[in-house]
C-alpha cells in the first residue's frame, strides 16, 4: 500500500509539474461547454432573405411583413425579376428567396388557392432545411389567421408538445455529448500517453525490476486521472446548470456514479492502448482516431444513429460513448432512474471488465 | 572470509522463436565481486541480465540470484537487487529528493530511512544544494551518478548495471567507477555490462560473451596472459572476431 501511495504521489507530481497540460485538461471542458452552448447552435436567427413579389397587393404586403416580423428572417432585398435570384444567392448574404407569383391576392380570395415558392441556398443543407421549415410555419400561421374568418367544414389541428426540452435547446444535446468527449479524452488519451512515456524513457523497466507489481504500476497511473475527471464532471455539471440552464432532472448521485463508471471504461481503454502502442505519438494517434472520432460520429451526439445504415448502426454498439450518452441524456434530461438505464449500465460495466482483462493480460505477456 | 556464491547460472538458455539469444551459459558470481559481463552488441548480454533480474523467464537451464530461484521466487529476487539501465532511469520532472523518496517508497522503506539516506547520498555526491532541483536541470554526469545512487538506495545485495556509462565523458566515468568501488566495499555485488574495455580492467572478474555463449571468464590479468595480449581490448578483439552474428 505504501508503495502504491508513493507511486500515486509521483503521478500527481508529473501532472502538477506539467502546468500547460494541467491547464488544458481542466480548461478544455469549460471552453467546450461554452463553445457548444453558445456558439454552436442549430437555431437560425435573423437570416437575410430576399422577396420577389410579382403580385404586389394587400395580401402579399401583409405576408412579407409577417416574415420580416418573425425572429428568424430579415427581408434584406426586394427583387424585381426572376433573373435577379441567382445573382442574389451568388453574393452569399441572401440565404432564401421567397417568390410570390402574379395574382397572389386574387387567387387566394377567389380560387381559395395560391402558391408561394421558397428557394433556399442548399450549399448548407441544414440551414436551408431549417429556413424553409420556419418560412412554411410563418406562412401557415398567416393562412390560419385568414381562414379564421371563413369557416372551414373540417379542420385537424395538430397540437405539438416538446417533452423534456420544450424550448428545443441545443444545450440539452451538447452537454451529455461534451461530458462523454471530455472524459474520454482526459482518461483514455492521457493514461495511454503517460504509460507509453515511461516505456519510452526506460523508467518502466526500472519499475518492472522493482518489487512493485506491474498491475500496481498501471493502476496507480489511473488514480490521478480518475480524480481529474471527477473535477471535470463537477465543472461541466455546474456550468451546464448555472450558465446553460440545463436542468439535472434525475438523481445527481446516479449521474455522477454513471460518469465515474464511464471514466473507468475510458481508463481501461487507455491502459489497453498503452499496452499496444510503442511510442507516445502512436498512443495519441490511436486515441484520437480510434476513440475520439467514433465518439463524435457514432455516439448519437452529432448525428442520429437511427438514420445510419445498418453496418454503422452495428458498429456504434461497440462505442462506449454511445451508451454513456444515452444514460446521461436519460438521467439528466428525462430524469429517469437506474431501473431505466440498467441495460446501458451493464453494457458499460461489461466493456470495462473486458478492456481491463485484455490490458492486464497483454501487460503480462510483454514480460515473458 | 569464505567466498560465497551469490549469482549462479547453469546452462541458462533463452530462445526467441528459432533465435537462441543466450546459449547454455554457466557461471558463478561471488559476494562482493565486481563482475564484468562483456560482449559485442547483440551477443546476448542484456538478455542474460534480464533473466537474472526477473524481467524475462529463461527457456531452460537454472539460475539463482541472492539465493532465490529465477523461476519460482522472482518476486524475492526483485526485493534484493538494484537495477540501472542503459537508458537514463530517473524521472526528469521530479526533483532529486522526490526521486529518492519515490524509490525508497517503492522498496518499502520508511520515512526516517528515506530522509537519512537521501541526506547521506547528497553529501557523498556533494549535491546538497541540488536536492530540490528538477533532475532535468542537472548535467548528464551528475544524473548518471545519481541514478546509480538511487539504484542502490535500498541497499540491495546485488546491483545490475546495464551499460551504465554510455555517453559519459572519461572523467565522469572514472568518478562513476569510484562509486562502484565504494558500493563493492560495502558488500554490494556489482554485475555490470559494458563495452568500454578500459572499464573491464576495473572488474574483479570478467566474462566475454560471443554469439550467446561465454567464450572466456577469468580475472582481467589472467585473460591477458592467456590470450597473450597487452590489454583487455586485444583480448576482446581476438574473441569477438569469431562472432558470426551482429545486431
Amino acid at each position: 500500500m505504501k508503495q502504491f501511495l508513493s507511486f500515486v504521489k509521483k503521478e500527481f507530481l508529473h501532472i502538477w509539474r506539467d502546468k500547460r497540460t494541467l491547464f488544458i485538461l481542466l480548461g478544455m471542458p469549460m471552453v467546450q461547454i461554452i463553445i457548444f452552448g453558445f456558439a454552436l447552435t442549430n437555431e437560425v436567427k435573423n437570416s437575410q432573405i430576399a422577396v420577389l413579389d410579382q403580385s404586389k397587393d394587400a395580401a402579399t404586403v401583409s405576408l412579407i411583413q409577417e416574415l420580416n416580423a418573425s425572429l428568424y428572417f430579415d427581408v434584406a432585398q426586394q427583387l424585381t425579376s426572376s433573373s435577379e435570384i441567382e445573382a442574389a444567392f451568388r453574393k452569399g448574404k441572401i440565404k432564401m428567396v421567397v417568390v410570390i407569383p402574379q395574382h397572389f391576392g386574387d387567387d387566394l380570395q377567389h380560387n381559395n388557392k395560391a402558391s408561394v415558392q421558397l428557394i433556399a441556398d442548399a450549399s448548407d443543407p441544414n440551414v436551408a432545411n431549417t429556413l424553409t421549415n420556419y418560412a412554411s410555419a410563418v406562412i401557415m400561421d398567416y393562412q390560419n389567421r385568414i381562414t379564421q374568418q371563413a369557416k372551414l367544414p373540417y379542420t385537424i389541428k395538430a397540437e405539438i408538445r416538446m417533452l423534456y426540452n420544450p424550448q428545443l435547446k441545443g444545450a440539452y444535446n451538447f452537454v451529455p455529448g461534451v461530458m462523454a468527449m471530455v472524459l474520454l479524452l482526459v482518461c483514455t488519451m492521457m493514461t495511454a500517453i503517460t504509460i507509453v512515456r515511461e516505456k519510452e524513457m526506460g523508467t518502466m523497466e526500472i519499475m518492472l525490476v522493482s518489487p512493485m507489481k506491474p498491475q500496481m504500476v498501471v493502476f496507480s497511473k489511473a488514480v490521478p486521472y480518475l480524480l481529474l475527471s471527477v473535477v471535470n464532471i463537477a465543472s461541466i455539471l455546474l456550468l451546464s446548470t448555472y450558465v446553460l440552464e440545463v436542468p439535472i432532472n434525475g438523481s445527481l448521485v446516479l449521474l455522477v456514479g454513471e460518469s465515474i463508471l464511464f471514466t473507468l471504461v475510458s481508463l481501461s481503454l487507455g491502459l489497453l492502448i498503452s499496452s499496444a502502442a510503442g511510442s507516445q505519438q502512436t498512443a495519441m494517434f490511436i486515441s484520437l482516431v480510434g476513440m475520439f472520432l467514433p465518439t463524435i460520429m457514432l455516439s448519437g451526439f452529432m448525428f442520429p444513429i437511427e438514420n445510419m445504415p445498418l453496418p454503422l448502426r452495428t458498429v456504434s454498439n461497440i462505442v462506449p460513448a454511445k451508451w454513456y450518452y444515452i444514460i446521461v441524456r436519460s438521467v439528466m434530461i428525462k430524469g429517469v432512474g437506474l431501473k431505466d438505464v440498467w441495460k446501458e449500465t451493464v453494457i458499460l460495466t461489461g466493456m470495462m471488465l473486458f478492456f481491463l482483462t485484455v490490458a492486464v493480460k497483454r501487460f503480462k505477456i510483454r514480460l515473458q | 572470509m569464505p567466498e560465497q556464491v551469490i549469482i549462479s547460472a547453469r546452462n541458462l538458455t533463452k530462445r526467441f522463436g528459432h533465435f537462441t539469444a543466450v546459449d547454455t551459459i554457466s557461471f558463478d558470481v561471488m559476494r562482493g565481486e565486481i563482475f564484468g559481463f562483456l560482449g559485442a552488441n547483440g551477443a546476448g548480454k542484456t538478455t542474460a541480465m534480464r533473466m537474472l533480474c526477473g524481467l524475462l523467464i529463461p527457456t531452460s537451464g537454472e539460475a539463482s540470484v541472492a539465493g532465490f530461484d529465477v523461476y519460482k521466487h522472482n518476486e524475492d529476487i526483485k526485493k534484493n537487487i538494484g537495477y540501472m539501465s542503459q537508458k537514463f532511469s530517473l524521472y526528469e520532472d521530479l526533483t532529486v529528493k522526490e526521486n529518492m523518496e519515490l524509490y525508497g517508497g517503492i522498496y518499502g522503506k520508511d520515512k526516517k530511512y528515506i530522509k537519512e539516506k537521501t541526506a547521506s547520498i547528497l553529501k557523498e555526491l556533494h549535491l546538497e544544494q541540488e536536492g530540490d532541483k528538477l533532475v532535468k536541470s542537472l548535467p548528464l554526469g551528475w544524473k548518471q551518478k545519481l541514478a546509480f545512487s538511487v539504484a542502490i538506495f535500498h541497499e540491495p545485495e546485488i546491483v545490475f548495471l546495464d551499460e551504465p556509462t554510455g555517453g559519459v565523458d572519461p572523467v565522469t566515468r572514472r568518478e562513476f567507477w569510484n562509486l562502484i568501488y565504494e558500493a563493492a566495499d560495502k558488500g554490494i555485488t556489482v554485475f555490470v555490462t559494458t563495452h568500454y574495455m578500459d572499464e573491464a580492467e576495473y572488474c574483479s572478474r570478467v566474462s566475454i560473451m560471443v554469439d550467446g555463449k561465454i567464450e572466456a571468464m577469468d580475472t582481467p590479468a589472467e585473460l591477458r596472459k592467456q590470450y597473450q595480449s597487452a590489454s583487455m581490448d586485444d583480448v576482446f578483439l581476438k574473441l569477438a572476431r569469431k562472432a558470426t552474428r551482429s545486431e
